[in-house]
Protein backbone atom coordinates (compact mmCIF):
# COMPACT_ATOMS: atom_id res chain seq x y z
CA UNK A 1 0.00 0.00 0.00
CA UNK A 2 3.04 2.22 0.31
CA UNK A 3 5.31 2.07 -2.67
CA UNK A 4 8.49 4.12 -2.63
CA UNK A 5 10.82 4.18 -5.58
CA UNK A 6 14.27 5.74 -5.76
CA UNK A 7 13.44 8.47 -3.32
CA UNK A 8 15.93 11.32 -3.04
CA UNK A 9 15.76 14.46 -0.93
CA UNK A 10 18.40 17.13 -1.03
CA UNK A 11 18.58 20.23 1.12
CA UNK A 12 20.98 22.41 -0.81
CA UNK A 13 24.20 20.42 -1.12
CA UNK A 14 23.18 18.03 1.67
CA UNK A 15 21.57 14.76 0.66
CA UNK A 16 19.22 13.73 3.46
CA UNK A 17 17.66 10.79 1.67
CA UNK A 18 19.68 9.03 -0.96
CA UNK A 19 17.88 6.71 -3.32
CA UNK A 20 15.62 4.75 -1.02
CA UNK A 21 13.12 2.22 -2.33
CA UNK A 22 10.79 -0.04 -0.38
CA UNK A 23 7.20 -1.16 -0.18
CA UNK A 24 4.91 -1.80 2.74
CA UNK A 25 1.91 -4.06 2.25
CA UNK A 26 -1.31 -4.55 4.13
CA UNK A 27 -0.79 -6.29 7.46
CA UNK A 28 2.82 -5.23 7.68
CA UNK A 29 4.41 -3.11 10.37
CA UNK A 30 7.65 -1.72 9.07
CA UNK A 31 10.16 -0.57 11.64
CA UNK A 32 12.21 2.32 10.37
CA UNK A 33 15.49 2.32 12.23
CA UNK A 34 18.53 4.47 12.10
CA UNK A 35 20.69 6.88 14.05
CA UNK A 36 19.45 10.42 14.55
CA UNK A 37 19.78 12.42 11.36
CA UNK A 38 19.75 9.33 9.19
CA UNK A 39 16.78 10.57 7.18
CA UNK A 40 13.93 8.71 8.89
CA UNK A 41 11.76 11.74 9.57
CA UNK A 42 12.56 13.29 6.20
CA UNK A 43 11.38 10.14 4.46
CA UNK A 44 8.19 10.07 6.51
CA UNK A 45 7.53 13.74 5.76
CA UNK A 46 7.76 12.97 2.08
CA UNK A 47 5.46 9.96 2.34
CA UNK A 48 2.88 12.17 4.02
CA UNK A 49 3.19 14.91 1.44
CA UNK A 50 4.74 17.56 3.66
CA UNK A 51 8.04 17.74 1.83
CA UNK A 52 8.38 17.32 -1.91
CA UNK A 53 10.99 14.77 -2.98
CA UNK A 54 13.91 15.95 -5.07
CA UNK A 55 13.56 12.80 -7.15
CA UNK A 56 11.73 9.51 -7.06
CA UNK A 57 8.12 8.64 -6.50
CA UNK A 58 5.82 7.69 -3.66
CA UNK A 59 2.45 6.04 -4.06
CA UNK A 60 0.07 5.55 -1.15
CA UNK A 61 -2.95 3.30 -1.75
CA UNK A 62 -2.29 3.70 -5.45
CA UNK A 63 -2.30 7.50 -5.30
CA UNK A 64 0.85 9.28 -6.30
CA UNK A 65 1.66 11.70 -3.49
CA UNK A 66 2.88 14.34 -5.91
CA UNK A 67 0.07 14.07 -8.48
CA UNK A 68 -2.89 13.43 -6.17
CA UNK A 69 -1.81 14.79 -2.81
CA UNK A 70 -5.29 15.06 -1.30
CA UNK A 71 -6.32 11.52 -2.20
CA UNK A 72 -3.06 10.20 -0.76
CA UNK A 73 -3.41 12.30 2.40
CA UNK A 74 -6.92 10.97 2.96
CA UNK A 75 -5.49 7.44 3.16
CA UNK A 76 -2.82 8.35 5.67
CA UNK A 77 -2.85 8.87 9.39
CA UNK A 78 0.31 10.67 10.38
CA UNK A 79 1.88 11.31 13.73
CA UNK A 80 4.67 13.85 13.12
CA UNK A 81 7.79 13.81 15.23
CA UNK A 82 7.13 15.37 18.62
CA UNK A 83 3.34 14.99 18.18
CA UNK A 84 2.59 18.66 17.47
CA UNK A 85 -0.90 19.83 18.38
CA UNK A 86 -2.60 23.18 18.78
CA UNK A 87 -1.52 23.97 22.32
CA UNK A 88 -4.36 26.28 23.30
CA UNK A 89 -7.09 23.89 22.23
CA UNK A 90 -8.51 21.16 24.42
CA UNK A 91 -8.10 17.57 23.35
CA UNK A 92 -11.79 17.50 22.50
CA UNK A 93 -11.63 20.66 20.41
CA UNK A 94 -8.55 19.40 18.63
CA UNK A 95 -10.07 16.03 17.75
CA UNK A 96 -13.27 17.79 16.65
CA UNK A 97 -11.22 19.87 14.24
CA UNK A 98 -9.51 16.77 12.87
CA UNK A 99 -12.88 15.05 12.49
CA UNK A 100 -14.16 18.09 10.56
CA UNK A 101 -11.21 18.09 8.23
CA UNK A 102 -11.40 14.34 7.77
CA UNK A 103 -15.02 14.74 6.78
CA UNK A 104 -16.45 12.57 9.53
CA UNK A 105 -20.06 13.31 10.35
CA UNK A 106 -23.14 12.03 12.09
CA UNK A 107 -23.17 8.85 14.08
CA UNK A 108 -19.99 7.55 12.53
CA UNK A 109 -18.13 10.62 13.76
CA UNK A 110 -19.25 10.20 17.34
CA UNK A 111 -18.50 6.50 17.22
CA UNK A 112 -14.98 7.09 15.91
CA UNK A 113 -14.31 9.85 18.44
CA UNK A 114 -15.46 7.68 21.34
CA UNK A 115 -13.50 4.76 20.04
CA UNK A 116 -10.12 6.49 19.66
CA UNK A 117 -10.49 8.31 22.98
CA UNK A 118 -10.99 4.92 24.52
CA UNK A 119 -8.18 3.31 22.50
CA UNK A 120 -5.52 5.78 23.54
CA UNK A 121 -7.03 6.31 26.96
CA UNK A 122 -7.31 10.11 27.13
CA UNK A 123 -10.87 10.41 28.44
CA UNK A 124 -9.77 12.04 31.71
CA UNK A 125 -7.89 14.89 30.07
CA UNK A 126 -10.14 15.57 27.10
CA UNK A 127 -11.27 18.97 28.35
CA UNK A 128 -7.87 20.28 29.36
CA UNK A 129 -5.89 22.57 27.08
CA UNK A 130 -3.28 20.47 25.32
CA UNK A 131 -0.35 22.57 26.57
CA UNK A 132 -1.21 21.62 30.16
CA UNK A 133 -0.91 17.91 29.42
CA UNK A 134 2.05 15.73 30.27
CA UNK A 135 4.29 14.51 27.48
CA UNK A 136 2.69 11.09 27.54
CA UNK A 137 -0.82 12.47 27.17
CA UNK A 138 0.25 14.84 24.40
CA UNK A 139 1.72 11.94 22.51
CA UNK A 140 -1.50 9.99 22.92
CA UNK A 141 -3.61 12.92 21.71
CA UNK A 142 -1.36 13.00 18.66
CA UNK A 143 -1.88 9.30 18.15
CA UNK A 144 -5.64 9.71 18.49
CA UNK A 145 -5.53 12.35 15.77
CA UNK A 146 -3.63 10.00 13.48
CA UNK A 147 -5.98 7.04 13.81
CA UNK A 148 -9.25 8.98 14.04
CA UNK A 149 -10.40 8.29 10.50
CA UNK A 150 -9.27 4.65 10.61
CA UNK A 151 -6.80 5.13 7.76
CA UNK A 152 -5.46 2.20 5.73
CA UNK A 153 -1.95 3.61 6.07
CA UNK A 154 -0.36 4.79 9.30
CA UNK A 155 2.90 6.68 9.52
CA UNK A 156 4.07 7.12 13.09
CA UNK A 157 7.24 9.03 13.83
CA UNK A 158 8.49 7.84 17.21
CA UNK A 159 5.06 6.97 18.58
CA UNK A 160 6.27 5.89 22.01
CA UNK A 161 8.84 8.61 22.63
CA UNK A 162 8.27 10.11 26.07
CA UNK A 163 5.89 7.45 27.29
CA UNK A 164 6.43 5.47 30.47
CA UNK A 165 6.84 1.68 30.21
CA UNK A 166 3.16 0.98 30.84
CA UNK A 167 2.06 3.49 28.22
CA UNK A 168 4.59 2.10 25.77
CA UNK A 169 3.14 -1.31 26.31
CA UNK A 170 -0.39 0.00 25.68
CA UNK A 171 0.58 1.84 22.51
CA UNK A 172 2.40 -1.20 21.17
CA UNK A 173 -0.64 -3.31 21.91
CA UNK A 174 -2.73 -0.77 20.03
CA UNK A 175 -0.41 -0.85 17.02
CA UNK A 176 -0.55 -4.63 17.00
CA UNK A 177 -4.32 -4.73 17.03
CA UNK A 178 -4.45 -2.27 14.15
CA UNK A 179 -1.73 -4.01 12.19
CA UNK A 180 -3.90 -6.71 10.71
CA UNK A 181 -5.64 -4.59 8.09
CA UNK A 182 -3.30 -1.63 7.75
CA UNK A 183 0.10 -0.81 6.40
CA UNK A 184 2.09 0.82 9.17
CA UNK A 185 5.49 2.51 9.24
CA UNK A 186 6.95 3.40 12.61
CA UNK A 187 10.26 5.06 13.17
CA UNK A 188 12.02 4.41 16.38
CA UNK A 189 15.38 4.01 17.94
CA UNK A 190 14.10 1.74 20.65
CA UNK A 191 15.03 -1.69 19.43
CA UNK A 192 12.83 -3.66 21.77
CA UNK A 193 9.97 -1.94 20.02
CA UNK A 194 10.99 -3.50 16.75
CA UNK A 195 10.91 -6.93 18.34
CA UNK A 196 7.60 -6.16 19.98
CA UNK A 197 5.55 -4.84 17.06
CA UNK A 198 7.31 -4.92 13.72
CA UNK A 199 7.03 -7.59 11.11
CA UNK A 200 9.97 -6.18 9.20
CA UNK A 201 12.64 -3.53 9.68
CA UNK A 202 14.74 -1.27 7.54
CA UNK A 203 17.92 0.24 8.90
CA UNK A 204 18.96 3.48 7.29
CA UNK A 205 22.09 5.50 7.86
CA UNK A 206 23.14 8.67 6.09
CA UNK A 207 20.08 8.51 3.90
CA UNK A 208 20.65 5.03 2.56
CA UNK A 209 19.21 1.67 3.40
CA UNK A 210 22.08 -0.24 4.98
CA UNK A 211 20.23 -3.36 6.04
CA UNK A 212 16.88 -5.03 6.06
CA UNK A 213 15.77 -7.10 8.96
CA UNK A 214 13.03 -9.60 9.65
CA UNK A 215 12.30 -12.20 12.27
CA UNK A 216 14.48 -15.17 11.56
CA UNK A 217 12.30 -18.05 10.53
CA UNK A 218 15.24 -20.40 10.02
CA UNK A 219 15.94 -23.42 12.19
CA UNK A 220 17.63 -21.33 14.86
CA UNK A 221 14.79 -18.82 14.85
CA UNK A 222 12.65 -18.43 17.87
CA UNK A 223 12.30 -14.71 18.38
CA UNK A 224 15.65 -13.91 16.89
CA UNK A 225 16.05 -11.38 14.08
CA UNK A 226 18.13 -11.39 11.01
CA UNK A 227 19.48 -7.93 10.24
CA UNK A 228 21.50 -7.89 7.07
CA UNK A 229 23.88 -10.79 7.47
CA UNK A 230 23.75 -10.70 11.21
CA UNK A 231 21.53 -12.89 13.30
CA UNK A 232 20.52 -11.20 16.52
CA UNK A 233 19.27 -13.20 19.46
CA UNK A 234 16.15 -11.91 21.21
CA UNK A 235 16.96 -8.77 23.13
CA UNK A 236 20.31 -8.41 21.37
CA UNK A 237 19.24 -6.21 18.48
CA UNK A 238 21.30 -3.33 19.82
CA UNK A 239 24.57 -4.93 18.94
CA UNK A 240 23.41 -5.78 15.44
CA UNK A 241 22.08 -2.25 14.97
CA UNK A 242 25.40 -0.74 16.00
CA UNK A 243 27.26 -3.05 13.72
CA UNK A 244 25.27 -2.21 10.58
CA UNK A 245 25.04 1.53 11.20
CA UNK A 246 28.66 1.95 12.17
CA UNK A 247 29.79 -0.06 9.21
CA UNK A 248 28.22 2.71 7.14
CA UNK A 249 29.89 5.47 9.14
CA UNK A 250 33.47 5.45 7.77
CA UNK A 251 32.14 6.47 4.38
CA UNK A 252 31.12 9.77 5.98
CA UNK A 253 34.74 10.75 6.49
CA UNK A 254 35.60 9.92 2.91
CA UNK B 1 -14.80 24.02 0.71
CA UNK B 2 -15.72 22.43 4.02
CA UNK B 3 -12.07 22.17 4.93
CA UNK B 4 -11.80 25.92 4.35
CA UNK B 5 -14.44 26.57 6.99
CA UNK B 6 -12.92 24.00 9.34
CA UNK B 7 -9.64 25.90 9.20
CA UNK B 8 -11.41 29.24 9.70
CA UNK B 9 -13.41 27.94 12.63
CA UNK B 10 -10.37 26.48 14.33
CA UNK B 11 -8.32 29.59 13.80
CA UNK B 12 -11.08 31.86 15.06
CA UNK B 13 -11.62 29.73 18.16
CA UNK B 14 -7.84 29.98 18.61
CA UNK B 15 -8.18 33.76 18.90
CA UNK B 16 -10.80 33.48 21.58
CA UNK B 17 -9.17 30.59 23.44
CA UNK B 18 -7.24 33.03 25.60
CA UNK B 19 -8.25 36.36 27.16
CA UNK B 20 -5.86 38.09 24.78
CA UNK B 21 -8.61 38.48 22.19
CA UNK B 22 -10.88 40.31 24.61
CA UNK B 23 -8.10 42.52 25.89
CA UNK B 24 -7.21 43.28 22.29
CA UNK B 25 -10.75 44.29 21.40
CA UNK B 26 -11.10 46.49 24.48
CA UNK B 27 -7.82 48.25 23.79
CA UNK B 28 -8.76 48.70 20.16
CA UNK B 29 -12.13 50.25 21.01
CA UNK B 30 -10.58 52.45 23.66
CA UNK B 31 -7.86 53.70 21.33
CA UNK B 32 -10.35 54.28 18.53
CA UNK B 33 -12.37 56.37 20.99
CA UNK B 34 -9.42 58.44 22.12
CA UNK B 35 -8.37 59.16 18.56
CA UNK B 36 -11.87 60.17 17.58
CA UNK B 37 -12.71 62.38 20.51
CA UNK B 38 -9.35 63.94 21.34
CA UNK B 39 -7.25 63.95 18.20
CA UNK B 40 -10.22 64.04 15.87
CA UNK B 41 -12.08 66.63 17.95
CA UNK B 42 -15.35 64.91 17.34
CA UNK B 43 -17.40 67.38 19.42
CA UNK B 44 -15.52 70.53 18.49
CA UNK B 45 -16.15 69.90 14.83
CA UNK B 46 -19.85 70.22 15.53
CA UNK B 47 -20.79 68.02 12.61
CA UNK B 48 -22.88 64.89 12.68
CA UNK B 49 -20.58 62.55 10.79
CA UNK B 50 -17.89 59.99 11.53
CA UNK B 51 -15.04 61.61 9.60
CA UNK B 52 -13.08 62.09 12.79
CA UNK B 53 -13.55 58.41 13.53
CA UNK B 54 -12.56 56.97 10.17
CA UNK B 55 -9.70 59.42 9.70
CA UNK B 56 -7.54 57.47 12.14
CA UNK B 57 -8.38 53.96 11.05
CA UNK B 58 -5.32 53.47 8.82
CA UNK B 59 -3.08 54.47 11.72
CA UNK B 60 -4.90 52.28 14.19
CA UNK B 61 -4.78 49.33 11.83
CA UNK B 62 -1.11 49.88 11.21
CA UNK B 63 -0.39 48.59 14.71
CA UNK B 64 -3.41 46.52 15.63
CA UNK B 65 -3.78 44.35 12.56
CA UNK B 66 -0.19 43.12 12.30
CA UNK B 67 -0.73 41.99 15.89
CA UNK B 68 -3.67 39.88 14.74
CA UNK B 69 -1.93 38.54 11.67
CA UNK B 70 1.48 37.82 13.18
CA UNK B 71 0.49 34.49 14.66
CA UNK B 72 -1.20 33.07 11.57
CA UNK B 73 1.79 31.18 10.20
CA UNK B 74 4.67 32.02 12.53
CA UNK B 75 2.95 30.14 15.33
CA UNK B 76 2.27 27.07 13.19
CA UNK B 77 5.87 27.02 12.17
CA UNK B 78 7.18 27.44 15.69
CA UNK B 79 4.99 24.77 17.29
CA UNK B 80 5.42 22.33 14.41
CA UNK B 81 1.67 22.15 13.77
CA UNK B 82 2.33 23.33 10.23
CA UNK B 83 3.42 19.76 9.55
CA UNK B 84 0.13 18.49 10.87
CA UNK B 85 -1.95 21.06 9.02
CA UNK B 86 -0.28 20.48 5.68
CA UNK B 87 -0.48 16.70 5.86
CA UNK B 88 -4.21 16.79 6.48
CA UNK B 89 -6.32 16.55 3.33
CA UNK B 90 -6.62 20.32 3.03
CA UNK B 91 -5.62 22.10 -0.18
CA UNK B 92 -2.95 24.72 0.46
CA UNK B 93 -5.19 27.53 -0.78
CA UNK B 94 -7.88 26.51 1.73
CA UNK B 95 -5.39 26.61 4.60
CA UNK B 96 -4.11 30.04 3.55
CA UNK B 97 -7.52 31.52 2.86
CA UNK B 98 -9.11 29.87 5.88
CA UNK B 99 -6.61 31.35 8.27
CA UNK B 100 -6.83 34.75 6.65
CA UNK B 101 -10.63 34.73 6.86
CA UNK B 102 -10.45 33.98 10.57
CA UNK B 103 -8.23 37.01 11.10
CA UNK B 104 -10.50 39.14 8.93
CA UNK B 105 -13.60 38.05 10.81
CA UNK B 106 -11.86 38.84 14.07
CA UNK B 107 -11.00 42.32 12.80
CA UNK B 108 -14.58 42.62 11.59
CA UNK B 109 -15.88 41.86 15.07
CA UNK B 110 -13.64 44.53 16.57
CA UNK B 111 -14.80 47.01 13.92
CA UNK B 112 -18.46 46.12 14.40
CA UNK B 113 -18.14 46.76 18.12
CA UNK B 114 -17.52 50.44 17.37
CA UNK B 115 -21.26 50.69 16.58
CA UNK B 116 -21.97 52.93 19.63
CA UNK B 117 -20.11 55.60 17.68
CA UNK B 118 -22.63 55.31 14.89
CA UNK B 119 -25.50 55.39 17.36
CA UNK B 120 -24.01 58.46 19.01
CA UNK B 121 -23.91 60.58 15.86
CA UNK B 122 -27.44 59.54 15.05
CA UNK B 123 -28.52 60.58 18.50
CA UNK B 124 -26.69 63.91 18.29
CA UNK B 125 -27.80 64.85 14.83
CA UNK B 126 -28.87 63.42 11.53
CA UNK B 127 -25.78 62.23 9.68
CA UNK B 128 -25.68 60.78 6.20
CA UNK B 129 -25.84 57.12 7.09
CA UNK B 130 -24.94 56.10 3.57
CA UNK B 131 -21.58 57.81 3.93
CA UNK B 132 -21.04 56.12 7.26
CA UNK B 133 -21.92 52.70 5.85
CA UNK B 134 -19.45 53.31 3.03
CA UNK B 135 -16.86 54.21 5.64
CA UNK B 136 -17.39 50.92 7.43
CA UNK B 137 -17.18 48.94 4.21
CA UNK B 138 -14.00 50.77 3.20
CA UNK B 139 -12.53 50.28 6.63
CA UNK B 140 -13.28 46.57 6.57
CA UNK B 141 -11.75 46.18 3.11
CA UNK B 142 -8.67 48.07 4.17
CA UNK B 143 -8.39 45.84 7.25
CA UNK B 144 -8.38 42.84 4.92
CA UNK B 145 -5.52 44.34 2.95
CA UNK B 146 -3.45 44.95 6.09
CA UNK B 147 -4.15 41.42 7.30
CA UNK B 148 -3.26 39.80 3.99
CA UNK B 149 0.08 41.61 4.02
CA UNK B 150 0.53 40.53 7.65
CA UNK B 151 -0.33 36.93 6.79
CA UNK B 152 2.26 36.92 4.03
CA UNK B 153 4.99 38.23 6.31
CA UNK B 154 3.97 35.88 9.11
CA UNK B 155 4.73 33.02 6.75
CA UNK B 156 8.33 34.14 6.41
CA UNK B 157 9.37 33.54 10.00
CA UNK B 158 8.95 31.39 13.09
CA UNK B 159 9.09 34.40 15.32
CA UNK B 160 5.89 36.32 15.89
CA UNK B 161 7.68 39.43 17.09
CA UNK B 162 9.70 39.61 13.90
CA UNK B 163 6.53 39.00 11.89
CA UNK B 164 4.89 41.91 13.73
CA UNK B 165 7.72 44.35 13.26
CA UNK B 166 8.18 43.63 9.56
CA UNK B 167 4.44 43.81 8.97
CA UNK B 168 4.22 47.19 10.65
CA UNK B 169 7.07 48.44 8.47
CA UNK B 170 5.60 47.17 5.22
CA UNK B 171 2.10 48.34 6.13
CA UNK B 172 3.56 51.72 7.02
CA UNK B 173 4.98 52.01 3.52
CA UNK B 174 1.60 51.12 2.03
CA UNK B 175 -0.15 53.56 4.31
CA UNK B 176 1.99 56.64 3.82
CA UNK B 177 2.56 56.18 0.11
CA UNK B 178 -0.29 58.61 -0.49
CA UNK B 179 0.37 61.03 2.35
CA UNK B 180 0.99 64.61 1.17
CA UNK B 181 4.48 64.78 2.68
CA UNK B 182 5.61 61.67 0.82
CA UNK B 183 4.08 62.76 -2.44
CA UNK B 184 5.50 66.27 -2.22
CA UNK B 185 8.91 64.74 -1.66
CA UNK B 186 8.60 62.96 -5.00
CA UNK B 187 6.72 65.72 -6.78
CA UNK B 188 9.79 67.94 -6.84
CA UNK B 189 11.72 65.78 -9.28
CA UNK B 190 9.91 62.60 -10.28
CA UNK B 191 7.70 62.46 -13.34
CA UNK B 192 3.99 62.63 -12.72
CA UNK B 193 3.50 59.03 -13.71
CA UNK B 194 5.71 57.78 -10.90
CA UNK B 195 4.07 60.04 -8.35
CA UNK B 196 0.67 58.76 -9.45
CA UNK B 197 1.83 55.16 -9.26
CA UNK B 198 3.13 55.65 -5.75
CA UNK B 199 -0.07 57.35 -4.72
CA UNK B 200 -2.15 54.62 -6.29
CA UNK B 201 -0.61 52.03 -3.97
CA UNK B 202 -1.58 53.99 -0.92
CA UNK B 203 -4.15 52.60 1.45
CA UNK B 204 -4.81 56.14 2.58
CA UNK B 205 -5.93 57.56 -0.73
CA UNK B 206 -8.16 54.59 -1.57
CA UNK B 207 -9.64 54.55 1.89
CA UNK B 208 -10.21 58.30 2.00
CA UNK B 209 -11.99 58.12 -1.32
CA UNK B 210 -14.40 55.56 0.10
CA UNK B 211 -15.02 57.46 3.33
CA UNK B 212 -16.12 60.45 1.30
CA UNK B 213 -19.09 58.26 0.55
CA UNK B 214 -18.09 57.49 -2.99
CA UNK B 215 -17.71 53.77 -3.40
CA UNK B 216 -15.68 53.65 -6.55
CA UNK B 217 -15.18 50.23 -8.07
CA UNK B 218 -11.49 51.01 -8.54
CA UNK B 219 -10.92 51.40 -4.81
CA UNK B 220 -12.68 48.15 -4.05
CA UNK B 221 -10.77 46.35 -6.77
CA UNK B 222 -7.54 47.80 -5.37
CA UNK B 223 -8.09 46.34 -1.92
CA UNK B 224 -9.41 43.01 -3.16
CA UNK B 225 -6.60 42.51 -5.64
CA UNK B 226 -4.02 43.49 -3.05
CA UNK B 227 -5.47 40.81 -0.76
CA UNK B 228 -5.41 38.25 -3.57
CA UNK B 229 -1.79 39.01 -4.40
CA UNK B 230 -0.69 38.93 -0.76
CA UNK B 231 -2.51 35.65 -0.10
CA UNK B 232 -1.08 34.09 -3.21
CA UNK B 233 2.36 35.17 -2.00
CA UNK B 234 1.54 33.63 1.38
CA UNK B 235 0.79 30.29 -0.26
CA UNK B 236 4.00 30.41 -2.26
CA UNK B 237 6.06 31.24 0.82
CA UNK B 238 4.40 28.57 2.96
CA UNK B 239 4.97 25.98 0.27
CA UNK B 240 8.55 27.03 -0.31
CA UNK B 241 9.60 27.36 3.31
CA UNK B 242 7.90 24.33 4.81
CA UNK B 243 11.11 22.63 5.71
CA UNK B 244 12.67 25.55 7.55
Amino acid sequence: MIDIKNLVKQFGPFTAVDNISFTVGKGEVLGFLGPNGAGKSTTMKMVCGFLAPTAGSIAVCGHDVDAEPLAAKRCIGYLPEGAPAYADMTGRGFLDFIADVRGLSGRDRQWRLDKVVDQVNIKDVLDQPIDTLSKGYKRRVGLAQAILHDPPVLVLDEPTDGLDPNQKHEVRGLIQTMARDKAIIISTHILEEVEAVCSRAIVIARGRIVAEGRPDSGPSGSGSWRIGDIIAEPGRLDAAFRQVTQAAAPARAA
Amino acid sequence: MSSLFSVTRRELSGYFATPVAYVFIVVFLFTAGIFTFYLGQFFERGQADLKAFFLFHPWLYLFFLPAIAMRLWAEERKSGTIELLLTLPIPLWAAVLGKFLAAWIFAGIALALTFPMWLTVNWLGSPDNGVIAAGYIGSFLMAGAYLAVGSCLSATTKNQVIAFVISVLVCFVFTVAGAPMVLSFFQGWAPGLIVDTIASFSFLSHFNAITEGVIDLRDIVFFLSLMAVALYATAVIVDFRKAG
